[in-house]
This record gives C-alpha cells, sequence and structure tokens, in this order.
C-alpha cells in the first residue's frame, strides 16, 4: 500500500505525483484521479484569487484517517491527497486525489469517498479575492449530502465513548 | 485548567486573533457552554459567537459536538464549517 499525504503551498504537479503514486508496480489496474481548480469566477463574478487558510496538524490528521477508512472499504493499491493552501490563482489546481486499484470500480469509489469527506470534514477554509473585496465561501448543503451517502459517518470524539 | 483555544477563517477575523490561552470558571463543561462564556467576554467575542449553531469546534485536532466535555482538553479550535477540496 502506497500512502502520499500532503499539503503545500507549492503548485501541484498532477503527471509526477501520480507517476509517483504508481512507481514501477505492475499489479495496478486503474488509477483515478480528481482535480479540483480555482475558476475565475465565483457564484457569477469574477474572482482574483482564493486563499485556503488551514488548521496544520488537523488536516493532515483528518485526510490521514478518511485515507485510512478508504483503505478499509476498499481493495486499494495506493492512495495520494495533495492539498494546496495560502494564496492561490484562477486555473490552478487546489487539490489532488488519486487512487490505485487492480480494477477501476474500487478506484472510482475510492476517489469520490475522499473527495466527499475532503469537502465538508477536512479543516480547509476559502477566501475569494474579487473586486469587491475579500469574502468567506460559505459551506454548500449539496456537500453535506453528497457526504453522508458513505455513512455511518467517521465517530466524533465523543459518539465513541 | 488553561486551554489553548485556535479561531479561524471568520471567527478568527471576528474575535480578531488567531489563539489564545484561556482559563475558563469550573460550571464551563462542554463546548456549546464554552462558546456562551466566551461570547460573554467582549464586543468581538460576542460577534463571533452569535450563532453557536453555525460554528464547528474540534477538541485535540478531533471533530465535537457541542456537547462534548472539556476537561482534560489542551487545545480547542472553533470555526466555520469547512469549505476545502
Amino acid at each position: 500500500m502506497t500512502t502520499i499525504i500532503r499539503l503545500q503551498r507549492e503548485k501541484i504537479d498532477r503527471a509526477a505525483e501520480v507517476a509517483k503514486l504508481v512507481g514501477a508496480r505492475k499489479d495496478i489496474g486503474a488509477v483515478v484521479t480528481f482535480t479540483g481548480i480555482c475558476r475565475a469566477e465565483e457564484n457569477g463574478a469574477p474572482i482574483a484569487a482564493l486563499t485556503l487558510e488551514h488548521y496544520p496538524g488537523m488536516a493532515e490528521t483528518e485526510i490521514a484517517r478518511h485515507v485510512e477508512e478508504a483503505c478499509a472499504r476498499w481493495p486499494l493499491i495506493g492512495a495520494l491527497v495533495i492539498h494546496r493552501h495560502g494564496r492561490i490563482l484562477p486555473g490552478e489546481d487546489i487539490v489532488l486525489v488519486a487512487t490505485t486499484s487492480t480494477h477501476r470500480q474500487a478506484a472510482f469509489a475510492a476517489a469520490e469517498f475522499l473527495m466527499d469527506y475532503l469537502k465538508t470534514r477536512a479543516p480547509f477554509w476559502k477566501q475569494v479575492e474579487a473586486a469587491g473585496g475579500k469574502t468567506w465561501v460559505e459551506a454548500k448543503a449539496a456537500d453535506d449530502t453528497a457526504a453522508e451517502r458513505w455513512s455511518p459517518p467517521s465517530p466524533l470524539r465523543d459518539a465513541a465513548k | 485548567m488553561s486551554i489553548r483555544v485556535l479561531y479561524f477563517a471568520w471567527v478568527r477575523e471576528r474575535v480578531g486573533k488567531a489563539e489564545e490561552e484561556i482559563e475558563p470558571p469550573a460550571g464551563v463543561a462542554n463546548v456549546g457552554q464554552l462558546m456562551a462564556w466566551l461570547a460573554g467576554k467582549g464586543e468581538q467575542y460576542a460577534y463571533a459567537f452569535d450563532n453557536p449553531k453555525v460554528i464547528r469546534a474540534a477538541i485535540d485536532r478531533t471533530h465535537v459536538r457541542a456537547d462534548a466535555r472539556i476537561e482534560g482538553a489542551r487545545e480547542i479550535a472553533f470555526f466555520p464549517p469547512m469549505t476545502g477540496g
């Protein structure tokens, strides 16, 4: 099992990262990648940039926990999550998720699961920089609904007691 | 009992700081009560914790609900619903 989890300010080199995840293995039959990209507009208005704030320490831990859960749910060979923080310009990648498996079903499902959980549970917050000033992006109910598909949700600290 | 409290995104902006050490009184037992206590610390805190239902919390870097007990916590974070990915 190959796991790559990283938070970085720098741009993401998609091809190089996926090549590292696959490596020289000959048992991988499928690699699914998802890239989240900064759009040039938000709610119909042009934006200059996004700034991603995160909770250092907790962000890595939360991602690692969900990668572990994905590995327990599907027969994965590898999983990769790279999330940027800081200022991101339109057209630049925000997040890269990749999963490898012998067959496509597990790789597709696990990649979607990881993204749905990243959206609602990983401590990152997007701020939009536009002509009118800076505003925080509001969480979408549709993202919660997407994450709930994979229930039962990860146990909360107190629910586990 | 000294606890390190962290604030993120608009909660941080409204409170006016990213982190601080606090010593809540003995009667403050859970996260919801801590938010109510913080709201009483001043105008900026009152604004930040005006609608505690929308604020999420983590104790020692694990998501918790408002009824989670704070006893023994070293670090408690308050933040809006997450918007990463």
